[in-house]
This record gives C-alpha cells, sequence and structure tokens, in this order.
C-alpha cells in the first residue's frame, strides 16, 4: 500500500479560471454570500479533505503586475479571509480551514490572536497561510510606505526570481518577523495559565503568562497575547512559495509549504531544493485541474470567453480524475506529500474532487475513508508542541 | 399613546472582575460555546445585539501581569463572524481602536462582517492611546488625547468613503453578456488627511447595512462630540436617573450642530442586575455578587491603583490605611486611568470614615456600577421608567455569570418587558440598524 496523500483545495471566487463565474453551474451573484461558502466547504469536509485554503488580498484582484485593472468581465473583490473561514468553522467539523492573510500592512499582533481565535472556535483545525504583498497599488491602500512599482523590481537583474531583490528581501525579512511574532504569542499562554484559584483569588498563573519581548527591525511587540493557547497550541502555517527566497521563508516559519512543479522531475528538483533547507514542512504541490469526461472542452470554451489562454504559476490539468490519480501518486514518488488542487470552476471540479479524486485515490489505498483526526495538526500527522516557555522552565 | 421602546444588549463580560469566575456555575470564558450560549440566550430574548469589549494588553499591577480578574479572550471580529453563523437575527458588535488599525483593513473587516452577518454588524470605536497597549503594536502609543478623537474621526470618515465606493448594484453576474460587475459601478478612494493618505478602490461590494452601526464609547468632550456628530449608539456608564437625565440631555443636545435628530443616536449604559423572587432575596443576592466580586485580593489590589504603593500589608476587612498615596508612582497599566488621585483618596477617606467601612466594603461601594435589584417585575418596571424619563435609550446589560448569566433575565424580565408594551415580542426587521429604529 502507498503512504496516504494528503489533500487540500484553494478556494476563491468561482474557481481558478478567470471566466468560471460564466460557467451555467456557477453562482455569481452568491459570491458575495455566506451560503455560497457554507456549501464550499461542506462540500470539501464531505470529501473528507484535509483542509481549505482561501485567498486573500488587501487590493483588489487584477491582471497587471501592478495597478488595479478596470475589467468588469472578471471576479473582483473578495471578503476577509480570517473572518470568512471564522464564519464557516462553526459549520464544518473535521476539516482544516487556511485562510490568507498578508503581513507587509498588517498589525502582527492582530493577525496572530485572529488566527488563534479561529483556533479556539474550530477546535483546532485553524491555519494560516502568510502573504507578502510587492504591489505598490496596496501600499497606496495604507499610505505609509514608499514602494518601487513591481515592474520596475521584475526588471532587475536577476530576472522572474526575486529572491535577490533587496525590496523583496525586506518584505520576507518582515514576514518573517510576523510569523515568529505569531509563534511567540501562541505559546505566550502556557497551556494551563488558567488556575482559578479561590483561595488566594487568582484567576490566571502569572508565571505562566509570558512577555514575548520581541525586538527586530521592522516593529517591536511585548506581548503577552490577549488570547490563551488554542486548541493545536501552535495553528498550521502554510505558504506558497516558487523561489529560493520563499522556500527558505517556508523552511524557517511555515509547517506546510505549497510548491508549484510541473513535472515530476521539477517536483524531484523543487523537494531536494526544499529538503536541504527543512527535514520537517511538510511538501504539497499545487495544481490547477479541470476535470471530467469534457475537461479539456471546458477549459477551452473557458479560455475562449476570457480571450486568453489560462496563465497560471502552477501547473494546468486536464483530464479524467482517474488519469489526475496517477499524477499524483506519481509526484508522490518524487516526495510530494500531499496536493492543493485550485478547482478550475466551482462547484463542478471541487465535485470531482470531492466524489471522483478521492474515491479513485481510496480505491488504490491511497486517501482517508474517514477523519483520523480531531485538529488539523493531527490530520497532518503534525504533533502539539508544548509552549516554548513551559519547556523552558 | 405610544410608549418609547426599549433596547437591550448582552455583553459578554471579557476581562473583568465582574464575572463570578468561582462559581460554580461559571464556565469557560473563550471556548466559543460560552460565545454561542449567551449570543443565543440574547437572541431568544430579541435583544438588539451582542458586544464584545476589547483590551490589546494584559493589565499590569505594580509591574507584575494582573493575576485576580478574568482575562483572555479572542479576537473580537472573528468571533462575531462565527457567532453570525450560529444566530440569525442578533446584530453584533465589536469594539475595535482606531490607533492601532487601519483604515482600509478595518473598513474590509467590519464590512465582510456585515455581509457574512446579513447586515448585523456594528463597530465600537474605541480610541485608547496610551503606549503600554502601543508596545503590542507597529504604530506605538504616539498619540495624544486631542489627537486620537481626531484620529478616530478621519477614521470613520474615510471608512464610509470606502464602504459607499461601490454601487448598491455594482455586482451583476450577467453570465451571458460577460459583465460581472457593472461599469462605472466601483468608485475610486483619494483621501488625504492629517492622519491618513489612501487612495485606490475597495475590494467588497456595498454591504447590506450600507454602513455598520457605529458605537461610541468614552466619556470625555471630545469623546460627546465625536459621538454627535458620527455615532449611531453611545456606550455610557451613566446608568442612574439622575445622571443618565443629565449625560442624555447633553448628548442630544449636541445633535442638532450635526444636522441630526435625537432619535439618530441612542444611548444606552451598560448596566448589572440581581434577581430573586422576593425583594429581599434580590438584595442577598446582589449584595452576595458584590463580595464575591471584590474578593480580599481584588480590594487591595484596586486601593493600590489609587494609592499607587504597594499595600499588601493592609487587612482587606480593617481600616483604610493611615499612609498617604504616592502621588508620582503610577502602580497601574492598561485600565483607563483615575484621575487625580489625590482628591479619590480625600473622598475615600471621608466616605469610609462616615460610613465607618473596612477597606472591601469601600471598594465594594465605590466601584459598583448601576445595578437594577429586585424581583424580575421591579427591574422590568426600573428598565421602563428610566427609558420614558429620557435617562436612557435602552440598556447593555453586563451578566455576572458566563455563559449562563442572562438566562434568568431572558426567561423572566424580558416577557414582563413586552407585557408592559415597551420590548419588541419579535423582530421586525433583519438587520440591527433595522432593530435599532435607525433605518
Ligand atoms: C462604557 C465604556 C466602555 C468602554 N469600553 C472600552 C473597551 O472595551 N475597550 C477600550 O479600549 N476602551 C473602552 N472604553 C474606553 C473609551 O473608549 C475611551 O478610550 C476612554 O474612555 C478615553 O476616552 P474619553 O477620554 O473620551 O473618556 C470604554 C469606555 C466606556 C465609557
Amino acid at each position: 500500500m502507498s503512504s496516504p496523500l494528503h489533500l487540500a483545495v484553494a478556494l476563491d471566487g468561482a474557481g481558478w479560471h478567470p471566466a468560471a463565474w460564466r460557467e451555467p453551474s456557477a453562482a455569481p451573484r452568491a459570491l458575495f454570500s455566506a451560503r455560497y461558502w457554507a456549501g464550499l466547504v461542506t462540500e470539501a469536509e464531505r470529501g473528507l479533505l484535509d483542509f481549505v485554503t482561501i485567498e486573500d488580498a488587501l487590493g483588489l484582484q487584477s491582471t497587471l503586475p501592478d495597478a488595479p485593472d478596470e475589467r468588469t468581465d472578471q471576479v473582483r473583490g473578495r471578503f476577509d479571509a480570517v473572518l470568512l473561514a471564522a464564519r464557516l468553522a462553526p459549520l464544518t467539523h473535521r476539516i482544516g480551514l487556511v485562510p490568507t492573510a498578508t503581513t507587509t500592512h498588517t498589525e502582527p499582533f492582530h493577525v496572530a490572536i485572529g488566527i488563534a481565535a479561529l483556533d479556539h472556535i474550530s477546535g483546532g483545525r485553524a491555519g494560516w497561510r502568510p502573504q507578502v504583498s510587492a504591489r505598490g497599488f496596496e501600499a497606496r491602500h495604507f499610505g505609509r510606505r514608499d514602494v518601487p512599482p513591481l515592474d520596475q523590481v521584475l526588471n532587475r537583474p536577476g530576472g522572474a526570481d526575486l529572491s535577490a531583490d533587496p525590496h523583496v528581501r525586506d518584505l520576507f525579512a518582515e514576514a518573517g518577523d510576523a510569523v515568529r511574532v505569531a509563534r511567540l504569542l501562541w505559546d505566550s499562554w502556557e497551556d494551563d495559565a488558567e488556575i482559578r484559584d479561590v483561595p488566594t483569588g487568582r484567576f490566571v498563573d502569572r508565571d505562566k503568562l509570558h512577555h514575548i519581548d520581541f525586538t527586530g527591525r521592522f516593529f517591536s511587540v511585548k506581548g503577552p497575547s490577549i488570547t490563551p493557547r488554542s486548541p493545536q497550541g501552535q495553528p498550521v502555517v502554510a505558504a506558497l512559495a516558487h523561489a529560493r527566497l520563499p522556500y527558505e521563508f517556508a523552511a524557517a516559519h511555515a509547517d506546510v509549504v505549497f510548491v508549484t512543479p510541473h513535472s515530476a522531475d521539477q517536483a524531484r528538483a523543487i523537494v531536494a531544493e526544499v529538503r536541504e533547507l527543512s527535514a520537517d514542512v511538510r511538501i504539497f504541490a499545487d495544481l490547477v485541474v479541470f476535470l471530467g469526461d469534457d475537461a479539456a472542452g471546458r477549459k477551452a470554451r473557458l479560455d475562449e470567453l476570457d480571450g486568453a489562454e489560462l496563465a497560471s504559476d502552477a501547473a494546468v490539468f486536464t483530464g479524467h480524475v482517474r488519469e489526475l490519480a496517477g499524477l499524483l501518486l506519481e509526484w508522490q514518488r518524487a516526495g510530494i506529500q500531499g496536493f492543493r488542487l485550485r478547482p478550475g470552476a466551482v462547484p463542478y471540479d471541487l465535485w470531482q474532487i470531492t466524489s471522483g479524486l478521492t474515491a479513485e485515490l481510496r480505491g488504490r489505498q491511497a486517501f482517508r475513508s474517514r477523519y483520523e483526526a480531531g485538529t488539523l495538526r493531527g490530520l497532518l500527522g503534525l504533533p502539539r508542541p508544548a509552549s516554548r516557555y513551559a519547556e523552558a522552565r | 399613546m405610544s410608549r418609547r421602546q426599549v433596547h437591550l444588549a448582552a455583553h459578554f463580560p471579557g476581562v473583568n472582575n465582574t464575572t463570578v469566575w468561582a462559581d460554580p456555575r461559571s464556565g469557560s470564558q473563550i471556548d466559543f460555546a460560552s460565545f454561542t450560549h449567551l449570543a443565543r440566550t440574547a437572541e431568544r430574548g430579541k435583544f438588539d445585539f451582542f458586544f464584545l469589549a476589547e483590551g490589546l494588553r494584559l493589565r499590569e499591577l505594580k509591574g507584575r501581569i494582573h493575576d485576580l480578574d478574568v482575562v483572555g479572550r479572542p479576537e473580537s471580529l472573528t468571533v462575531l463572524s462565527a457567532l453570525a453563523a450560529v444566530t440569525h437575527r442578533l446584530g453584533l458588535a465589536g469594539t475595535v481602536n482606531t490607533t492601532f488599525n487601519e483604515p482600509y483593513e478595518l473598513a474590509r473587516r467590519l464590512s465582510t462582517l456585515d455581509h457574512l452577518s446579513g447586515g448585523r454588524a456594528a463597530w465600537n470605536v474605541v480610541t485608547t492611546s496610551d503606549a503600554f497597549t502601543g508596545e503590542n503594536f507597529r504604530r506605538g502609543g504616539f498619540l495624544d488625547r486631542a489627537d486620537r478623537y481626531e484620529r478616530a474621526a478621519e477614521f470613520v470618515r474615510l471608512s464610509r468613503e470606502l464602504w459607499d465606493s461601490w454601487q448598491p448594484d455594482a455586482v451583476l453576474g450577467d453570465q451571458a453578456a460577460g459583465h460581472f460587475l457593472n461599469e462605472d459601478a466601483i468608485g475610486t478612494v483619494g483621501h488625504r488627511g492629517a492622519h491618513f493618505t489612501v487612495e485606490g478602490r475597495f475590494t467588497l461590494p456595498r454591504s447590506p447595512q450600507g454602513h455598520p452601526i457605529i458605537i461610541q464609547a468614552g466619556d470625555s468632550a471630545e469623546g460627546r462630540e465625536f459621538a454627535a456628530a458620527t455615532a449611531d449608539v453611545i456606550f455610557t456608564g451613566h446608568g442612574s436617573l439622575e445622571d443618565g437625565k443629565r449625560f442624555y440631555a447633553d448628548v442630544k443636545s449636541r445633535l442638532a450642530r450635526y444636522g441630526r435628530e435625537p432619535h439618530q443616536l441612542k444611548i444606552m449604559p451598560g448596566v448589572t442586575f440581581a434577581l430573586g423572587d422576593t425583594e429581599e432575596e434580590a438584595a442577598e443576592n446582589a449584595a452576595d455578587i458584590r463580595r464575591r466580586q471584590v474578593g480580599p485580593q481584588t480590594a487591595i489590589a484596586f486601593l493600590e491603583q489609587v494609592w499607587g504603593r504597594d499595600l499588601s500589608a493592609c487587612d482587606p476587612d480593617g481600616p483604610l490605611p493611615e499612609i498617604e498615596p504616592d502621588l508620582t508612582a503610577g502602580v497601574s497599566q492598561g485600565r483607563v486611568a483615575i484621575k487625580d488621585r489625590a482628591a479619590v483618596a480625600a473622598k475615600w477617606r471621608a466616605l469610609a470614615a462616615e460610613k465607618g467601612l473596612t477597606i472591601r466594603e469601600l471598594v465594594i461601594e465605590v466601584t459598583g456600577r448601576q445595578t437594577f435589584v429586585g424581583t424580575p417585575r421591579t427591574v422590568a418596571r426600573l428598565i421602563d421608567e428610566h427609558v420614558q424619563a429620557g435617562a436612557a435609550d435602552g440598556f447593555i446589560l453586563v451578566p455576572h455569570l458566563t455563559p449562563g448569566g442572562l438566562d434568568e433575565f431572558v426567561d423572566r424580565v424580558v416577557p414582563l418587558l413586552q407585557e408592559r408594551g415597551v420590548f419588541r415580542t419579535d423582530y421586525t426587521g433583519t438587520t440591527l440598524r433595522e432593530h435599532l429604529e435607525l433605518a
């Protein structure tokens, strides 16, 4: 028997094809309703997936690298992903919820307690995808920093891999500090800090609450958190990475890294590069998927509607779930431990995953037939860590 | 003649010594089940909204984390968003500070909450600026008093610009024609002010309420003026009949200057309550609750805040210390500061001498807030009287037990308010704005 695969889906709008909202089964007028998202996440849970991710950014979607476009023929607009995940948490029971939250213009303290709150609300199913924003037009929503236009950055020597760019390096360094602070805050209440000791009148044991005293280049945070330690202790941190610098970020700070190989050989090379940096991080590959008998035809029709062939950082798969299962198992042999599938169009491609693909993998003894753990860490085989402060005593 | 209607809200006590945590009926302060129970009880009682306070740093006394009070809370808007899934009509109000947030991000989170709750979001705008809290944030605690309301006013103005920037009919979803959005339906925002420079486009369609409800809490002249100009609801401590009438008249008189009518700003003091089958039993309950809220250690800690000294050697059941307050030293951080500690200490000495109070009895007396004590019938009458007399438009109830502290009120007092014809028997609208008669 092959070792079980982990499966996640990435939710965003009507799916990952820009024209997905025009599919007959799409519900474009419902995108800004709780009911729409509840339908998707309960379906993903019915399929026993490990988790869903929810995309977000502090600016509108755009086809331009660093400016809003004026297009009205594609989905524009998104909810705050952390609040959306919280809205979905009481409607689900086992599936992990991994919202995106930007590290660039946000307060690390607020983000950390938001994710901790999500972990409390969901009974230990919270994750966080920290994301940097290099975009000047997003920075202008905050008016607090000057950033070089992204096209200028892209044209600097070094090409599209921005790992060498000083501005981008700073953004990742700041993101690293943001995750470090979040993790310190998550540990800053030891598990048994609440004592309710009637004789001494003490609700908490102050020796189990800790100032984190973080001082960094970009901000400093005193702590402790205002939120008690959450069910997972440390919610799961997951980062998307395409190049050296984000691999380093993920290896240092994340529990899960989403990578974007386009072949089994590339997958093997990326796994080797990431594994040099970390033995522990769980490596998931991202794939955009169009599934079913007419997958290629559907994608071609959507490309036609959009006036362009779908472009993506991740490989685009079109085909039957049987073929996809084969590909996943092949990439698994290259060292990939799980997949974050980006459905080309929802709900159709989501159904294909939750019903067809999971059944196919199960038939090959490569996917669960029931949830084996109550927390996201549990599903990913990550132990629940003790607070570093408890360990230090 | 129709009687003025009472508005009611439920406060989930966060960091406080209100909750009698030693009571065996006191449950978790952090499990989502506790929030669900209290919110559903409030909704069963047809309350206007559920309210969460905020404090962004754990309080310290004498340089150490204060350990006597209930402490520990999740992030407010995250919890409220989850509560939107387990309630249907109840308004969901979160306290969020304007000093340690940025308008684009917060306006977006509040709009998200309004969408995800179907029009039930409210924002209690607070402005604390102390550097102690600021140590948890990029921004630090750099604002002085006048500036923080200026920043708050600009913050709310800009948030409303962002909320207004998409036309109500912006999302077409016209699959055949290929128009997801209505052309020209998303405006750009270009704001240049003393505190913010924001330019670009908002990321969300107009929410069900358009503008989430704005609540203000804060008592200074600046705070009242800000409320008169901006808020839909004031959360205040002025809950007694005479004090309430004064505050009510003062605040409502400020509205005309902003072209607003008195009914457009609802005044809701935070109050506690103690019930009993008889007046005597209720009074006993009230006294018992107060004693348990102010334990011996809490009494000393409270005195230390005023005295600015370590008083741990004092007997809480004995008299006030002979020693004079040290006015140079502040020992407490993370609380609203006590103004003019010398005067407070003098007043307390006089009060203790006059009534022969011990330290603990004194603290019980001076920290009491407006409490409705009596049988359910008495409490319903008192609430009604305050509203008809123009001392309040309603109340934010602060129960002393989490999460069950509202059950008895909803089961026994609400029906009597309904009988009196001053409280709804069912929701007539779906949005908080409608519940508050502000639509
Ligand atoms: C009834 C009431 C409730 C308040 N609740 C909070 C709160 O939850 N969080 C907070 O940071 N400040 C809270 N405050 C503080 C005020 O918002 C304000 O910052 C403070 O009172 C100082 O402003 P002022 O000088 O106008 O009174 C509250 C104030 C009042 C009167």
